[in-house]
């Protein structure tokens, strides 16, 4: 290969990789620096370097909440993603193919709105005089209203509407790549539907179901506007106390070494989520 | 009475008539071939033994019971897909198994049993791989065993050699054969291909466009085919539009182009008809004894045989020789070529089946 040509990739992909370093990488970085200054009241950021706001962050049990809730929130996101998505899935696969885009509309729909809309329009049945607190009381079978807005039930169910999108397609793409002969086999070896999807159907849209969920996981974990608005200011997780940090009390230093932690915990959940997962299934898919 | 009786069987998807009054009977131990061409309905006749499909109309009847209402789950049969179907999570073992598993059979008989097929099929000793770490012929191997394996009264083939490259199509032939002979299991084998049927087959049915054209031992479809569509399909042949002058007890006397022919007695009235000669049968022969002469037009060398294509007055024929180390007549020579006239089969000349 020629000089040229060598060059040429490189040439083609560099207005992409451009805008990548210039706007990821680069406020990612400069991040990470700030994340080692220091901050006080009176006089600002200073420049030095040092691991203080780590420390802070570390040794106080507020911010474990925190992280703790962030997770337990997006771990409970993806559960039900998985467990409302998978059948969802395999059922919408198993349809003529009117249902099938018609329910796929459905499906895409919440993506197609603004985040905050939807959001808002959460809140309007969530509320305790939303729809579904008044309705059940109505007709008798709660005298108290259920506390769901500024919940951490209330975020999950949320925030479940907005990512189980992700976990269908996910699952959808490995259920094309699985020969349908196989359902049709397990049938005539005398397995009954249930035990066709359980025993033959899941296990081969495993590697779907680990994609979606690290998809989903780590979607969750940093989600700001759901929290934010479902969870309110009381119910903070990582990525509003960031907000809080940078926006509020204005300890941009303490906010960029919560972010790291976040972005850096994310990783090795993630990283250690798909080894394991590897490790496992590495016997039946290549 | 016959294991399996399918009755007038006839599907319909929308507008298309994809199997249309089908009726075949197989016996107990019998190795019945439906062979067509794709879209001629063999792999919706399947699925609807197997309970795929279910029948617009007709009935299957396995060992005297009506299949109607019988789920695909709960009828039995043994199937290998053409894609072997295996289930890629599981090992041989577990895949060959699963049957058994679904029968409720102790873990200890079902090892035993799993151990016979493989066995069987030759695969001692791989019962721990993963589908996705074996050849395909061994994966085919597999597919059987776990059909067998149920111990079914009737298996099911769906064109299970045609993702085999051509060698191992060949062994896995006759490997099936001795599988099923062994086996004595009663089988329904689906293909497009004609060698693999005539190898493999007891009975074959020929299918076209939803209708079962004829059916019959390998020998007398290809020796007696009772229309040019069956006569195409299975092996070569030289297909000539004929006039029928005359028929006598003792044999008939045919005009193509203009040139008389003697063929054999037939059951037809004088009239246009259709005459298939076939390739092998054209010999080589001096001007005094030619049935027709014409020039060699192109020639090609198979290894165990020359094919030879003709140019005569009664149109283009075919001409196969076994390859003897002679040398054979080469594109331009003129040669004389003859035949018997019970060589000739005589067709009717409207393509459709006989009645």
């Amino acid at each position: 290969m020629n000089r040229q040509s060598a060059a040429k990739p490189w040439l083609l992909s560099a207005p992409a990789l451009t805008l990548f370093l210039a706007l990821l990488l680069t406020p990612l970085v400069m991040t990470f620096v700030l994340s080692f200054n220091s901050f006080n009241f009176y006089g600002g950021i200073k420049n030095t370097h040092d691991f203080g706001n780590y420390l802070d962050v570390l040794s106080d049990s507020f911010f474990y909440e925190i992280f703790a809730r962030t997770f337990l929130i997006a771990l409970a996101t993806t559960v039900v993603c998985v467990i409302l998505g998978v059948p969802e899935a395999y059922i919408m696969f198993r349809m003529k193919p009117f249902w099938r885009s018609t329910l796929f509309l459905v499906i895409l729909g919440p993506l197609l709105i603004s985040v905050v809309v939807r959001t808002l329009g959460w809140q309007i049945l969530l509320g305790n005089k939303g729809l579904i607190n008044s309705g059940l009381m109505n007709i008798g079978l709660i005298s108290r209203p259920f506390r769901m807005m500024y919940s951490s039930p209330g975020v999950v169910i949320a925030m479940t509407h907005v990512m189980i999108p992700f976990m269908i397609l996910a699952v959808w793409a490995s259920l094309q790549r699985q020969d349908p002969a196989t359902e049709q086999a397990a049938e005539s070896l005398g397995a009954g539907p249930l035990t066709v999807f359980f025993r033959v159907v899941l296990p081969q849209v495993i590697p779907g179901i680990l994609s979606g969920s690290l998809l989903v996981f780590s979607m969750s974990a940093s989600a700001f506007a759901t929290p934010a608005i479902i969870g309110g200011r009381r119910l903070k997780v990582a990525s509003t106390t960031v907000y809080d940090e940078f926006m509020g009390t204005l300890n941009w230093p303490l906010g960029a070494a919560i972010a790291v932690i976040l972005l850096v915990s994310v990783l090795i959940i993630m990283l250690a989520w798909n080894r394991l997962m590897e490790r496992r299934y590495s016997g039946a898919f290549g | 009475m016959a294991l399996l009786e399918l009755k007038n069987l006839t599907k319909r998807f929308g507008d298309v008539l994809a199997v249309s009054d089908f009726t075949l009977s197989v016996e107990q131990g019998e190795f019945v071939s439906l062979l067509g061409p794709s879209g001629c309905g063999k792999t919706t006749t399947l699925q609807m033994i197997a309970g795929f499909e279910t029948p617009t109309s007709g009935a299957i009847i396995l060992n005297g019971r009506n299949l109607e209402d019988v789920p695909a789950r709960k009828r039995g049969l043994g199937i290998v897909f053409q894609s072997y179907a295996l289930f890629p999570h599981m090992t041989v073992e577990q895949n060959v198994g699963f049957g058994l598993e679904m029968r409720g059979v102790a873990p200890a008989e079902r090892a035993g049993r799993v151990r016979k097929v493989l066995e069987l099929v030759h695969l001692d000793g791989l019962a721990n791989r993963y589908p996705r770490a074996m050849s395909g012929g061994q994966r085919q191997r597999v597919a059987v065993a776990r059909a067998l394996v149920i111990e079914p009264d009737l298996l099911l083939l769906d064109e299970p050699l045609s993702n085999l490259d051509a060698k191992l199509r060949e062994e896995m032939q006759l490997e099936l054969r001795r599988i099923q002979q062994e086996a004595g299991v009663t089988t329904v084998l689906v293909t497009h291909d004609q060698s693999e049927a005539m190898a493999l087959s007891d009975r074959i049915a020929v299918m076209q466009a939803g209708e079962l054209m004829q059916v019959g031992s390998p020998f007398e479809i290809y020796e007696r085919p009772r229309s040019s569509f069956v006569s195409t399909f299975l092996g070569k042949t030289n297909t000539l539009a004929a006039r029928l002058e005359q028929v006598t007890p003792e044999g008939s006397l045919l005009v193509c182009n203009g040139v008389t022919l003697k063929g054999p007695p037939a059951n037809f009235l004088p009239g246009p008809v259709e005459v298939s000669l076939r390739p092998e049968r054209v010999e080589l022969t001096d001007a005094d004894n030619a049935v027709v002469s014409g020039t060699v037009s192109e020639r090609v060398f198979l290894g165990n045989q020359w094919l030879s294509k003709v140019n005569t007055p009664i149109g283009e024929l075919l001409m196969t020789r076994r390859n003897r180390g002679s040398d054979e007549p080469k594109p331009g020579d003129t040669v004389h070529l003859a035949w018997s006239a019970e060589h000739l089969s005589i067709l009717a000349a409207d393509r459709s089946r006989l009645t």
